[in-house]
Formats: C-alpha cells, structure tokens, sequence
C-alpha cells in the first residue's frame, strides 16, 4: 500500500533520515516509534511532501508521489499535524467541508455527493453531534475527532497521524486511538502513526517501526518488536515486559541506565 | 442552522451595502454648499440646475467614488495581506507595500516626469519590492513568519523607503508641493479623468480578490494544513500577494499614503462578520468603501474652509484604535 525506497532527508547541513525504507500492507495500523530527534515526524512529512525529500521515493500502490501534484497527494492521503489550530468562529461542520476540497476545482461548489460524504465522515467520528459547535470550544480530543472527521471527508487511502494524541488526558488519548482502531477495522483503512507512549503503540498497531537516528532499528509484530533489550538499546531505559495470554506486551518502564 | 447562519451573514453585506450607498448619498450633498439628499438625487438623475450640476459632477461626484475605490482597495488589500501572513495587523502601510509604491512613484513624478503614463505599474512594482524585502527578512527556516517578525521588518522597509522620500523631497524641493499633496492621501482636485483611471485597474483587483476566497479560506487552517488538502502553500502565497500588492499599489499611484484602511477594516469586518473570507472579502470590500468616504467627507466639512487629507483623519483615527488592539491581545 505504502512503500518508503531508501528515502534520505536533511535539514541544512544536518541528515535527519537516512536511506529509511519500509513497506505499510493494505489495512494494517503501523506506529512509528522512536527517541526524540530520531526523526519519526520528519518521516511522516517527508511522505507528505511538506519537507522535500533529499533522494528515495514514496510509492503509494504504483504511483510515485514526487511525481504527482500536491493536489494529487491530497487525494491519496489525509495527515493530521501534532497541533491543529482552527479560528475561533468555525465550527465543526465547516472544518470537516475543508476535507473535500482535494477534490474540487477551485470555483466548484460543495454538492449533494460532497455533503452526504461529510456527513458519513460525521457521524463515523461521532462528531455529528457537535457539528454546531466551535472548534474551538471542543476539549482537546474532541477537536482532534473533529479534525479525524475532516481527514475522512477527505477519503484517502492512507491515513497518516502524527502524534495524535499529544496534548490529550489518558482517557482522551484512549478514546482517539479506540477511533483510530475502529475506522481501521470498520474501513479497511490503513493508518500509520507516529507515537510516543509505546504501550499505545502495542495495544494498537499490528506492526510496529522503531526509529533510531533517521533508520528502521527494527520493524514487525509488537511481540517481536517491544522487548526489553530493544527498548534498554534505543531508549537507555530499563523495563519489565509482560505478555498475557498471548496479548500483546505491556510494557513497565523502571528507570533509567 | 449552517444555512441560517450563511443567511444572516449574507443580510449583513448586504446592509452595509446599502449603508455606502447612503453614505455617498450624504458625502455628495455634504460641503461648503449643502445640498439635501432629495437635490442630490433630483441632479443625480438629470434634473438638477446649472449650479448643481457643475458642483456634484464636477467636483463632488469624482471624489465621493474616488473615495470609493481607493477604500474598497485597500480594505480588499489588506483583508489579503492578513490572510497571507496569518496576521492580523499586516496591512499595506505596515508592512512597507504603500511606501514602496510611493517612492517609485514620487521618482516618476520628480525626477522623470515625461513618464507620468507609467505611474501605475511603477506603483505595482515599488509595492512589490517592499512586499518581496518584508518577506525575505520576516520568514525564517524553523519558525515561519511570526506577527512581530513581520512588523519588524515592516517597519524596516517603511524606514528605509522613507527616508528614500525624504531624499528625493529633498533633492526635487522646487517640484515638491503637488507631490506633497498627493502623498497625504488627498482625494481633493480630482476629477472623473482620475476615476476612470484607476477603476479598471480596481475592479480586476477586486475580481482577482474574490477569486482568491478558497485559497485564502484553505490558509486559515494553518500552512501545514493547507498542504495536506492539496494546496501549494507557496504559490498560493505569491498569488495572494501580488493580488493584494496590485491593489494597494494602484491606490498609491493615485492618491498617495493612505493608511490604516487596510488595517481597521479587515478587523471590523472579522468582529462583525467572521473569519470566512467568503462573507469578509465582499464585506471588506463595501465597509472599506463606506469607512473612506466618512473619512473624506470629515476632513473636507469638520475644519472647513480648510481641507483635511482623508488619509491624516484615518491616521488620527486609526492610530488610536491599532493601540487598542493590541492591548486586546488581537496581536
């Protein structure tokens, strides 16, 4: 679905990735992982094109993005940003009209298609019921399922997260994930995000990517992935691992080395 | 609810339309000779007497749409500006766009007058190297272009392109009292001549403007944002730049510096009407219309006999109320 070819990106005179390849199948949820620094975001908007990318290619089925349109891209992926900012007199209902404009010509008005595709991308997200209400006034992971509700409208392919739930409370952060899951299962749509806290990434991705310094550090099952001489490697941290009943591991962090 | 909420804001533009066609109503029969409304409109459609006539058409009636134009362009102008530069203080006198257009402009007018046919585009293009300097030195690689980075450097580019006016004042000093006048911002002495000068170039500015409303729209979502929907951010910038360069350019070649239009209206135009620019660029447009005529129609009857450039009444006004809104936190 997703395919990264030795992709190699650099700010100024610093390479921030280098030579990254790794291939996302159709449907499956994948959460890059990784240090600060280690370049997990600069990855995510390097697929983009929001950064230009120093020499690979991002392969989205057979087509090429750099050689496509922003406009094209835009058809083929939504990317939330770790922090969206709307104005203060818009409402839930007109963010999520924005989700269609990868697929209107510029003087196009919104039409019955448009509306009934918005109102899917509503009431999916569970945002119908707040379509009156500001952005703004919403709580933190309201205003982020707002902004999901957009990415939908916008009926990507793939869906690109980063750090979706980083100003969110626990229990925020549980229900935007839990959404995250249930598009993915209910639409078959393939995610792949960007995280911090790595028991989120092993309670909700079937693959996860380990990023050390701008490289794939290692790249399967969280099983094979999350262990504890892994973790002590890429973060210096010393953890328990438990795994029940053939779930996923959870990870306890105990300090550091 | 949506729809009732387009309908009301759709009512508004229209109010304010028909409050500018009061205010030119009022503005033209407003003078030294007063004229009721019910005289203006008897002259207006044919009826008038000799006197009448000579004073609407000949003095009055070209400074009224005059005043017209030059406030929907710089209103459009800055409402654009501020859409570009996420920044609700940019506005083509802050951020050096008008002093640039009016030093080309000056050195046309001083110093090779026989070129006096390329005032205009020489405008566009002096509005466009301030436009480019603010630029250059406001954006920077980690941060983008902050609201004080941009202020900075407009005060910059203003200082430096003043003190080219000041220069050429100096230099040119026996030519200098008709420029003078023009750059106070005086729409005295004008006549239809001036208005069919400049409304061509208007009317595709504010056509070019309304074209702009989906990219402009697209912006306020942030630039990241605007690229994951497809727009190229940059381009999209350029674009809505040069628009808005093109209209306050046009304005200076004609009237010379008037400030603060492109800055307080915009800003009323978002409290009364909101952010969508598909209600605020029209509304802009008519508000900044109506809010020069009220400045020029003041400055030529409040100190009568003397004659007050519409552009220092809005300097007046508008001084005061730019301080209040930073203390507001609309910075």
């Amino acid at each position: 679905m997703l395919k990264l070819e030795s992709m190699s990106i650099r700010y100024e005179d610093k390479s921030v990735v280098r030579d990254f390849s790794f291939e996302v199948l159709p449907g499956e949820v994948v959460s890059i992982i990784g240090p600060n620094g280690s370049g997990k975001s600069t990855i995510l908007k390097g697929i983009t094109g929001l950064i230009p990318c120093e020499s690979g290619q991002v392969f989205i089925g057979e087509e090429e993005l750099r050689s496509l349109s922003i406009r094209d891209v835009s058809r083929l992926l939504s990317m939330l940003s770790q922090a969206n900012s709307s104005p203060t007199d818009m409402t839930v209902e007109e963010l999520v009209t924005f989700g269609r404009m990868p697929h209107k010509k510029w003087y196009k008005q919104l039409n019955d298609e448009d509306y009934r595709i918005m109102e899917w991308a509503l009431q999916l997200t569970g945002m119908d019921r707040y379509r009156e209400r500001l952005v703004y006034s919403l709580s933190g992971g309201e205003a982020q399922k707002a902004w999901l509700a957009m990415a939908l409208a916008q009926c990507p392919k793939i869906l690109l997260l980063d750090e979706p739930t980083t100003y969110l409370d626990i229990a925020h952060q549980l229900d935007v994930l839990e959404l995250v899951k249930t598009l993915n299962r209910e639409l078959q749509l393939t995610v792949v995000m960007v995280l911090h806290d790595l028991n989120h990434a092993s309670m909700y991705s079937d693959k996860v990517c380990v990023v050390k310094q701008g490289n794939v550090r290692a790249y399967g099952s969280p099983q094979e992935v999350l262990t504890r001489e892994l973790i002590r490697e890429v973060y210096g941290v010393e953890t328990d691992i438990e795994i029940k009943n053939n779930s996923n591991p959870r990870i306890h962090v105990l300090h550091k080395i | 609810m949506v729809k009732a909420k387009q309908k009301r804001k759709l009512l508004l533009v229209i109010i304010a339309f028909v409050l500018l066609v009061i205010a030119v109503m009022m503005s033209m029969g407003i003078g030294s000779v007063r004229l009721t409304p019910t005289q203006t409109w008897q002259t207006l459609i044919g009826r008038g007497d000799d006197y009448w006539n000579t004073i609407l058409w000949d003095i009055r009636i070209p400074r009224v749409l005059l005043a017209l134009i030059i406030g929907a362009n710089l209103a459009a102008s800055g409402a654009l500006l501020q859409a570009v530069m996420q920044n609700p203080l940019a506005d083509p006198g802050l951020t050096g766009v008008s002093s640039g257009a009016a030093v080309t402009v000056l050195f046309i007018m001083l110093v090779m007058p026989q070129f006096s046919a390329l005032i205009p585009l020489g405008a566009i293009v002096g509005g466009a190297i301030a436009a480019i300097m603010v630029y250059t030195w406001a954006w920077s690689r980690q941060r983008g272009m902050t609201p004080v980075r941009i202020i900075l450097s407009g005060v910059a580019v203003n200082a430096v392109f003043g003190g080219v006016i000041g220069l050429l004042s100096i230099l040119y000093s026996d030519k200098l009292p008709a420029a003078l006048q023009w750059m106070n911002g005086s729409l005295s002495g004008k006549g239809m001549g001036d208005v069919y000068a400049i409304l061509p170039y208007s009317a595709a500015g504010w056509l070019m403007a309304i074209l702009c409303i989906r990219q402009a729209n697209m912006l306020r979502l942030g630039e990241q944002a605007a690229h994951h929907l497809g727009q190229n951010v940059n381009q999209v910038r350029i674009l809505l730049s040069f628009v808005a360069v093109f209209l306050a350019s046009v304005s200076v070649s004609k009237v010379g510096l008037v400030g603060f239009v492109g800055l307080i209206v915009p800003h009323m135009s978002r409290i009364l009407i909101g952010s969508d620019y598909k209600y605020s660029i029209p509304f802009s447009l008519v508000l900044g219309a109506s809010v020069l005529i009220v400045a020029d129609t003041i400055g030529r009857s409040a100190f009568s006999p003397l004659e007050i450039p519409a552009g220092i009444i809005m300097a007046m006004v508008g001084g005061p109320y730019f301080l209040y809104l930073m203390r507001k936190g609309g910075a």
